[in-house]
Order: C-alpha cells, then structure tokens, then sequence
C-alpha cells in the first residue's frame, strides 16, 4: 500500500488572519511540503496542473517533478492530475519520459480530463468533445511510448508519420498511468481497456459515486484479461486534518473549512464530514475512517490525502504531515496490511512494471487471447468474415 | 416493466411553498386528491408522497456549492424520478417560480425523468399573474421532457373564498372545480399511457459501459 500527499497548489486567504501566500511563497512552499512528506515517510507526491490564478499547480507538472527529483531519494513523483484533453500527447510522451530518466524511474501519472471549463478553448480544444479528446489523445500516448515509430491520424491533432518520440521512456518501460474519473464511466472503462489504473479523488463526493465507478472498472480489468476484479488497481484520495484532541481539531480546522473555495459558504463541516471523506479529529479517527475505505472499494493500491489547502498556514500543513508519519501512516501500513490477500498486487513501481514486462506478462490493450474480451472480438470477427463471404 | 392496467400508481407531490401551513401546499394536496379520486374510479389505488422544499433548503442550496446530495434530498430526488405521476406546484415570485423551485429541479436528471407525466400549479397573491405556470413553468417542464398535463391551477389568494360569479374574476369556475378538472384530467393522462421502466436509485442498476473498442473508433 502506497501513501501519497496530492496538492491542487491554491492560493487561498488564511481566514483567521487575512494572510495570502504569494506565487512565489506558495510555490516554494509546495516543494518544502514534497520533501517534508518524503521525510515522514509519505511514498508519493502528487501535483495538479492548473492554467488559472488562484492556482500556482504547474502547468506542466514535469518542471517542479523534475525539481523534486533532484531534491528527494524514493519519493514516486507523479500528477493529480495531468490532462490528457487540452494537452498534446506528443508532449506528455516526451515529458514525462525525460522526467523518468532524470527521476531513475520515480514517477507515474494520472490522467484527468480537467475541472474547469474554460481551459479547453485556451488551448484550442472544445470541451463537448471531453472523452474523445481523452481516448483519443491518450491512445496516440500510449503508442508513442510502446512503439518506436509510429505512424498516426486522428480527428483532434496533426497526423505523424514514422515519428519517434523522444527520449524514449526509461527501460523501455513508460511510466504508470492511473485514469482519474469521478463519474464517467468511460475512463473507467479506458483503464480497464489498457490494464492502466484507475484514480478517484473522492474527496467532494458521496461515497456511493466511488463505490458504483470503483465496481465498474474492477468488472471490466477483468473482462479484459489483465487479472481477476480484485486485482485491479486502485487509488483513492482523501482529506484529513488532525489534532490530538478531536474537538480541537474541529475548532481550529472550521474557519478554513467554511471559507474554503471548494465547498465554503455551503454545507457544514458536520455535513460534509458525515457525507464525504473528509475527517477532521484525532489521528484515531483519521485512521478508523481511512480504514473504511477498503470496505467501500476493496482492497487498494494507493491512498493520497489532500493535506495543503483552504489557506491553512505552511507551519500548520507541515504539522499535519508530522502526525501523518508519526501517528497515522505506521497504523494504516500495518491494518491495511492485515487479511490482504496474497494475490493483491502492490502498487506498480518501476522496478516492476520493468520485470513485469521481462516476464512478457504486460497488459494487453484490449484483452490478451484468452480472456473474455479476447473470445467476444473473435466472435465479432468471425460474424463479420461470414457476412462479407455471404456477399 | 409495463403496469397492468389496474396497478396502483405512485405520485409525488411537489411543493415549493414556503410558509407554514402554505397555499402552494394546499393547492398540491388538492390535486393529488382529484388525480386520485378519478384514478380510483377507474379502479387505480395510488400512492401519494409529498415532498415540502422548504425542508429540503438547505441541502438544496449546499448542494449547488459542494456536490453533496443529503440522504433526504437524494431520497426526495429519486421519488419524483420514480414517479409515475408528478405533481408540481410553485408560488409566484416575480412573475415567475421561486429561485428554490428552479433550484429543485437543477439537481433532477433530466434523462431519468423525461417522459414524466406532470401537473402543473401555481399560487400568488392576485389572479394578474396566472399565467406564470404557461410562461414559466411550462418552458421548464418542457426542457425536462415532462408529458405535461394540459390542465393547470393557478390560485390566486382570493380564490379560496370564492364561490361562482361572486366576483369578475370567478365568472368561470370556483377553484374546486377547476381542481377536480385538473385532476380527472391528469389522472386520465397517467392512466392512458403505459408506465415506462425507470432506473431507481433504491434498486441500483449496473453502471451502462460502451465497449472501448466502440469509444476508440468513435
């Protein structure tokens, strides 16, 4: 089990005090928080990408990786997440594959297709077109990183022929890919197609939406071969603030909570608590709900919590992080550890993904033979060779 | 899922009153009276379930800033998604529904509650405003894909105390009967068509996936 830390990067007023971070401050306050989480015994980071204020997530997320990697030893560096919609594949590819090279390989993504908007028209694209643009763009990824020339027309960028992205991806193995979805139904099916994983942030949202989507791309990993249901990968986000006294907690997390651009102003704190996964308490309460989780979608692969946001002071968010590793993260390693059964697999590390692939057992985009996936394309193939035989 | 003729059927009241007691829901109770009493002539027992927006507010006004959906707002949203009949009624506010109202019928999945069958009702303090359910409500309802009632009640205050003829504007009808026609009327409507088969939240369905081969070559 994997435990990250997953930043939106806001500039938020602290509402105790008026205070707003500066670009510069909070920037640097994102890469202080990185080596902090690393130092707590945190195993990912995770950063967002944004084009609009009040956010200071990179635009491309690999310029502060890349900074990260330089500065931390085992820390897995990834996004949370990069679009896949507005951005160009030919991009991502080459991006993130030099990153891997810089990183030794301490790096995987997740793919979003954007919370905003307006980001689509900035960069040419129509949101309307928001899942073909993602299937389409991370298809072209996909090839770009598995073959060393690849010749490709599609609807949303120019063609390329005999092209080869470059560097190409470390090991010849590209980086892990988790699909982050909250409700749509097609990138669960996306992850599922390609044996990818898949991501839900379930931090705004009834648990009913992460169990239901959760459940569907669980169904199709396996339709697809790549292993049975419960085997699929799975990451969940989570938000959490924490003081050794459960009301002191609730005290001193509420202003920001109500101001929070995210949610402030509406529900209360209670509410939200009761109906998402935010938990505000002792480190035990942090622990019992993080726990409840695996009831909710199974056993899974990677758990990261949205620590630093709603404008609480840098001090405080590291704070938070020394709880994390003192109190919280040893706990969870060890419960989530207990009745896991033996063929979950761990979360893909590099290392892995590279024997995996020496081993010849890689996903096979769409089924390898044998699976039912496999059976029902052969059965369509054999219908329409009848019926063209029949003409 | 096809009723058999005789099969009760489940009507939801909606009513975007805001007071307590309120016109908007006496006028909603009236014609779930009248829609039942026609359907019970026909044999139809139904099964009325009143849903009062002001109790909901809150969780509706929360809803529009976070995403959450209360257990009792998710509760009143799948019982006028599965409804076989809806009943709608709104007080005028500025010569439309209140903000409440619309509110309400935001957070409505419009492709689970298309072809709907809906009355429509509407309170205000004088008869100037009648024509609020044909200017504004319709146009929403029609969005929704609703099968609205041809049918409606607009009460104005007075409309209570009135009797026929003992003002100009009661030279038609008195509000019971106007009531009772809207509701032989609905009940008719509800009767004639054939109950679709519609996903319930209480009975949750397996998400529908389109093969990614399908989405790959779309």
């Amino acid at each position: 089990m994997q435990f990250g830390v997953f930043t939106i990067g806001d500039i938020t007023p602290d509402p105790t005090n008026g205070h707003v971070p500066t670009e510069n401050e909070r920037i640097k306050a994102t890469v202080d928080i990185a080596k902090h989480a690393e130092e707590v015994g945190f195993d990912v980071f995770a950063t967002g990408q944004h084009h609009n204020p009040p956010f200071v997530a990179p635009g491309n997320p690999p310029t502060l990786l890349a900074y990260l990697a330089a500065q931390t030893e085992k820390l897995i560096l990834s996004t949370s997440t990069t679009l896949i919609t507005t951005m160009d594949p030919v991009r991502l590819a080459e991006d993130y594959a030099y990153l891997q090279h810089l990183a030794e390989g301490r790096v995987d993504l997740a793919l979003g297709r954007g919370n905003t908007g307006p980001v689509y028209p900035w960069f040419g694209k129509d949101i309307r077109a928001g899942i073909p643009l993602a299937v389409e763009n991370y298809n072209l990824l996909y090839r770009l990183w598995h073959e060393d020339r690849v010749d490709w027309q599609g609807k949303y960028r120019t063609p390329l022929n005999n092209f080869t992205a470059t560097p190409r991806p470390l090991d010849d193995t590209p980086p892990f890919v988790w699909h982050g979805s909250i409700r749509s139904p097609e990138i669960a099916e996306q992850a599922a197609y390609y044996g990818d994983g898949f991501l839900h942030n379930n931090i705004f949202w009834n648990k009913e939406h992460v169990i239901e989507m959760v459940r569907l791309y669980r169904q199709r990993y396996e339709y697809y071969g790549h292993g049975q249901a419960h085997q699929a990968y799975v990451a969940l986000g989570g938000q959490a603030f924490m003081h050794k006294n459960s009301q002191e907690a609730v005290r001193q997390f509420r202003p920001y909570f109500d101001n929070a651009p995210v949610y402030g102003h509406g529900p209360s704190l209670e509410d939200f608590s009761e109906m998402t996964p935010l938990t505000v308490g002792s480190p035990q309460q942090v622990i019992d709900r993080t726990l409840e989780f695996r009831d909710w979608v199974g056993d899974y692969q990677r758990q990261m919590f949205l620590i630093d946001h709603a404008g609480l002071p840098q001090k405080t968010v590291l704070e938070q992080l020394d709880m994390f590793g003192e109190h919280v993260l040893p706990v969870l390693r060890e419960e989530f550890a207990k009745n896991r059964p033996a063929d979950v697999p761990d979360a893909p590390t590099h290392d892995f993904l590279v024997e995996r692939a020496r081993r010849g057992e890689s996903p096979v985009p769409g089924g390898r033979e044998g699976s039912r996936a496999w059976s029902d394309a052969q059965e369509r193939k054999a219908k329409l060779d009848a019926a063209s035989r029949a003409r | 899922m096809t009723l058999e003729r005789n099969d009760p059927r489940r009507l939801t009241v909606v009513s975007g009153g805001l007071g307590d007691p309120s016109q908007s829901r006496m006028l909603a109770d009236r014609l779930a009276e009248a829609t039942s009493e026609t359907l019970a002539q026909s044999g139809i027992a139904s099964h009325v379930h009143v849903i009062e927006l002001r109790l909901l507010a809150t969780a509706i006004s929360d809803s529009l800033i976070a995403h959450t959906i209360t257990p009792g707002l998710q509760d009143a949203l799948d019982q006028v998604m599965g409804a076989d009949g809806v009943i709608a009624v709104s007080p005028t506010f500025k010569a439309s529904y209140s903000g409440l109202f619309k509110s309400f019928w935001d957070l409505v999945d419009e492709e689970e509650f298309a072809g709907t069958p809906v009355l429509l009702g509407a309170t205000g303090g004088t008869a100037r405003h009648s024509l609020v359910i044909d200017q504004a409500m319709r146009p929403l309802f029609a969005y929704l894909k609703a099968l609205t009632s041809p049918v409606s009640v607009y009460a104005a205050a007075d409309d209570w105390g009135d009797v026929y003829g003992s003002s100009d504007s009661t030279k038609t009808a008195p509000i019971h009967e106007r009531i009772h026609h809207a509701g032989a009327t609905f009940a008719n409507l509800i009767n004639a068509i054939p109950s679709r088969p519609r996903a319930s939240k209480h009975h949750p369905t397996e998400i529908e996936v389109t093969p990614f081969e399908q989405l790959l070559n779309g």
